[in-house]
C-alpha cells in the first residue's frame, strides 16, 4: 500500500496520463498533427486557392474573388499542354531508366556479389546522397557542356552530344533520383530467401524465367514505392530543366516564372503535378501494390 | 559582295535615322495614375530605410558614411528579378526600390510609389545625364517619380572565334537561316518581347511600331510569331547570369543578348559584344519611393547622397554599368575608363537604345485610337513561346 501511495507522489504526470486516454493520444500527436494541419496543408491551401483570384490586368495587382480563367488558360493553351505532356513524358522515362538500371544492380549486389563488394556498391549508390543537389545539378552541366569532358571524350569515335536538350534533362533526373530507386528495389531482392531461387532451378527454370517469375512478382512494391520519389520528385523539379535542359520548360518552370508574374496561373499549374502523382497512386492502389508495401 | 556591303552601309544610315529621337518624350503621353501627394519639405530623419535593391546597389563601402551622416540606418533586400521587386514593393515593407523601367511604371501606375519634390534633391543636377532624365518610364504626367541611377544596354553577344567579326544584325537571333542554330540564346523575361518588336521595328516597317513599348494586339501577335520563330532556332533562354557567362565560355552559345557586365565576367578575348543596326533595348535603374513610407526623409536623403559624383560612381563601377552622374567620369583616369567602356557620356550610343518600360493599356507612343497590349498580356503570351 505505502509503496503504490509513494509511486503516486513521484509520477503525478503518468499517473494521470494512464487513467485519461484521450489526453494520452492528444498529448502523443500534438506536434505531428499541429505540424501536418497547421504547415504543411494550410500552406499549400493559401497557395492552391490563389488560382481562382484575379489579376488585375492594369496593375498586374492580384485580388482575392472566383474565377476559373486560370485553368481556362491552363487547358486552352497550346504552350501549357505540351509542357505539362513533356513533364509526365520526362518523369515516366526517368522512372523507366531507374527500374531498368536497379533490378540487375539489385539481383547482383543481393546474391551474386560478395559482402565487399556489396558494401562497396552500396556506398556508391548512396554517395551522390551527400553532396548537394545544385552541385549534382552544375557538375552536370559542365560534363554536358559542348566543350565539357564526354564531348572531348567521344570525339575520337565521331559521337557528339544533343546539347543541352530533354536527353540530357532525363540523364540528370535520373542521376538525381536513382538511389531513391535502387536501395527500395536491393532491399527487396536481399529478403527475397534463397531457397526459392533453388526451388526455381530445381523446376528447370533458367536464370531470366526465375526473374520474370519469381523475383519480380516479389520486388513489385519496392519498384513502387521508389517510383513514387522518381516520378513525383521529376514532375516537380525546374532547376534541372533550367541548367541542362536548354530551352527546355517543364511544369516547374513555368510555376517558377510566373510566381511572381501571375500568381494565380502558377498556382493552377500546381495542381497539374499533384493531379499526376494522384491519378498515378490510384492506379497503383488498383493494382493491389500499395497494400504489399 | 561589294553590293551587299553598300546596301548595309545605306541600311545603317537609315537606321540611324529611325533610330534617333528613340528616347520616348514622355510630355505627349497621359497616363491615368492614383493621386499621390508629393513630399513638401524636409523633416527629422527617421532612423532607418528599408531598400529594395539589385545586388551590388548597396554596399557598406558607402552606406556607412550615409548612416554616419544622417543616422539612417540602411537595410538592404537583394531582388533578382524586376518582378521580385515589383512584388516585395507591394508589401508595403519597404521604403526605396532601384527599379529598371519595365518595373517602374508598374509601380507608378499601380499607386506603389509617390511622385518625388526634386528641389529636395540638389545633387539632382545637370550632371546627370541628359538621356537618363524625364523619360516616360519614371515621369507620368510631367510629374517626376525616379532618381537616375545608372543605365546599360542589352547588346549582342558573340564569339569571335566562331563568328569571324562582329554580325552587323540582330537577324543571326532571329531568321531561321541563321548559321548558329542551337547555339543562341535569349533573355528570359517578357520584357524580351521589346527586343523582337525593335527588330521588327526595323525589318517591317508595314506594321507601324513607333515604340516597341507600345503594341497594339496585331503588333504584338507579330513580334510572338518572331519569337516563336526564333524558339526553333534557341539553344538556350538565360535569366541566371552565371549560366549564361558558362554557356559562352563553354561554346554552347554563339550569339546572344548580354550586358557589357557579362562580356566582362567572361573574361575571354574572344567574346565580344556589338550594338547591330536595329539598335536594341536597355535597361534605365531609378529609385523610386514608395506611397506607403514611414522613412521618407531617410529616403530623400539617400537619393540625394547617391546622386553624388563619387557615390553614383562607386554604385556604377561596382555593377558594372553606365552612372547616371556623369561629372563622375571627370573624377580620376580610372573613372574615365569606367566611363568610356559603359558609353556613359556617348548619347549617341544610347539614342539607339529603348530603354525598358513597363507596357500599359495606353499607348506610351501618343496614340490614342487603340488599346495597346499591358504587361499581364505580355506576361500570357511569353508563356506561349517557350512552349
Amino acid at each position: 500500500m505505502s509503496t503504490i501511495k509513494n509511486y503516486k507522489a513521484t509520477r503525478p504526470v503518468s499517473s494521470y496520463l494512464i487513467k485519461h486516454s484521450r489526453v494520452r493520444l492528444v498529448g502523443l500527436l500534438a506536434l505531428p498533427i499541429l505540424w501536418i494541419v497547421g504547415v504543411y496543408i494550410l500552406s499549400l491551401f493559401l497557395l492552391l486557392i490563389t488560382a481562382f483570384w484575379f489579376v488585375d490586368p492594369f496593375t498586374s495587382l492580384v485580388r482575392p474573388g472566383f474565377t476559373l480563367e486560370s485553368f481556362n488558360l491552363l487547358f486552352t493553351t497550346p504552350a501549357y499542354i505540351a509542357t505539362s505532356i513533356r513533364t509526365l513524358f520526362i518523369a515516366i522515362c526517368v522512372t523507366i531508366i531507374c527500374i531498368l538500371f536497379a533490378v540487375p544492380l539489385g539481383i547482383y549486389m543481393a546474391k551474386v556479389a560478395s559482402s565487399r563488394v556489396r558494401n562497396l556498391l552500396a556506398v556508391a549508390i548512396t554517395l551522390p546522397l551527400w553532396a548537394g543537389y545544385l552541385v549534382k545539378l552544375i557538375a552536370m552541366r559542365l560534363v554536358f557542356s559542348e566543350q565539357g569532358f564526354f564531348n572531348w571524350a567521344l570525339a575520337p569515335i565521331g559521337i557528339k552530344g544533343p546539347g543541352f536538350s530533354v536527353p540530357i534533362v532525363i540523364l540528370t533526373l535520373t542521376y538525381l533520383w536513382f538511389p531513391y530507386m535502387a536501395l527500395p528495389v536491393f532491399t527487396a531482392i536481399r529478403q527475397i530467401p534463397s531457397n526459392l531461387f533453388d526451388a526455381s532451378s530445381d523446376l528447370g527454370a533458367k536464370g531470366f524465367m526465375t526473374i520474370y517469375r519469381i523475383v519480380l512478382p516479389l520486388i513489385v512494391p519496392a519498384i513502387i514505392a521508389g517510383s513514387v520519389f522518381t516520378f513525383s520528385l521529376s514532375l516537380g523539379d525546374y532547376l534541372a530543366a533550367r541548367f541542362t535542359g536548354g530551352k527546355t520548360q517543364m511544369i516547374g518552370s513555368i510555376i517558377a516564372s510566373n510566381i511572381n508574374l501571375n500568381p494565380p496561373i502558377a498556382a493552377a499549374f500546381s495542381m497539374v503535378p499533384i493531379s499526376f502523382v494522384v491519378i498515378y497512386l490510384v492506379v497503383a492502389r488498383r493494382t493491389g501494390s500499395l497494400e504489399r508495401m | 559582295m561589294k553590293a551587299k556591303k553598300l546596301g548595309r552601309f545605306s541600311l545603317l544610315a537609315v537606321s540611324l535615322l529611325i533610330v534617333s529621337g528613340c528616347s520616348s518624350d514622355s510630355s505627349s503621353v497621359s497616363i491615368e495614375v492614383p493621386d499621390i501627394p508629393m513630399h513638401q519639405e524636409l523633416g527629422a530623419f527617421e532612423g532607418e530605410l528599408n531598400i529594395v535593391n539589385w545586388s551590388g546597389f548597396v554596399e557598406p563601402a558607402w552606406t556607412d558614411k550615409f548612416t554616419a551622416d544622417t543616422g539612417c540606418k540602411v537595410k538592404p533586400r537583394v531582388a533578382g528579378t524586376s518582378d521580385e521587386m515589383v512584388t516585395l514593393m507591394r508589401t508595403g515593407q519597404y521604403d526605396i526600390v532601384s527599379a529598371s523601367g519595365d518595373a517602374a511604371l508598374r509601380l507608378i501606375v499601380g499607386g506603389d510609389v509617390q511622385p518625388l519634390n526634386l528641389d529636395l534633391i540638389p545633387n539632382f543636377s545637370d550632371d546627370i545625364a541628359p538621356g537618363m532624365k524625364g523619360n516616360i518610364y519614371d515621369t507620368v504626367n510631367n510629374k517626376p517619380y525616379g532618381v537616375p541611377i545608372g543605365r546599360g544596354a542589352n547588346l549582342l553577344q558573340y564569339n569571335d572565334d566562331v563568328t569571324k567579326g562582329a554580325p552587323p544584325s540582330w537577324d543571326v537571333v532571329w531568321e531561321l537561316d541563321t548559321p548558329y542554330k542551337g547555339k543562341i540564346t535569349a533573355y528570359d523575361a517578357p520584357i524580351y518581347i521589346a527586343d523582337a518588336a525593335v527588330y521588327l521595328m526595323y525589318h517591317n516597317p508595314e506594321l507601324g511600331i513607333k515604340n516597341p513599348y507600345a503594341l497594339d494586339q496585331k503588333q504584338l501577335d507579330a513580334a510572338i510569331s518572331l519569337l516563336k520563330q526564333q524558339n526553333q532556332i534557341i539553344g538556350e533562354y538565360w535569366s541566371d547570369v552565371f549560366a549564361q557567362i558558362g554557356s559562352f565560355t563553354g561554346g554552347n552559345t554563339v550569339v546572344g543578348t548580354s550586358w557589357e557586365i557579362l562580356r566582362k565576367f567572361a573574361a575571354k578575348d574572344n567574346i565580344k559584344t556589338t550594338l547591330p543596326i536595329e539598335g536594341s533595348t536597355g535597361w534605365f535603374d531609378s529609385w523610386l519611393v514608395s506611397s506607403k513610407t514611414k522613412n521618407v526623409n531617410c529616403a530623400y536623403a539617400w537619393m540625394d547622397y547617391t546622386s553624388k559624383a563619387d557615390v553614383n560612381g562607386a554604385i556604377a563601377m561596382n555593377f558594372g554599368m553606365a552612372p547616371a552622374n556623369i561629372a563622375f567620369c571627370k573624377t580620376s583616369a580610372k573613372a574615365q575608363a569606367h566611363c568610356d567602356e559603359y558609353f556613359a557620356e556617348d548619347e549617341e550610343f544610347f539614342k539607339r537604345i529603348w530603354p525598358w518600360t513597363t507596357p500599359i493599356e495606353t499607348c506610351v507612343d501618343g496614340r490614342k485610337d487603340v488599346k495597346c497590349t499591358s504587361f499581364q498580356e505580355w506576361t500570357n503570351a511569353w508563356a506561349t513561346v517557350k512552349g
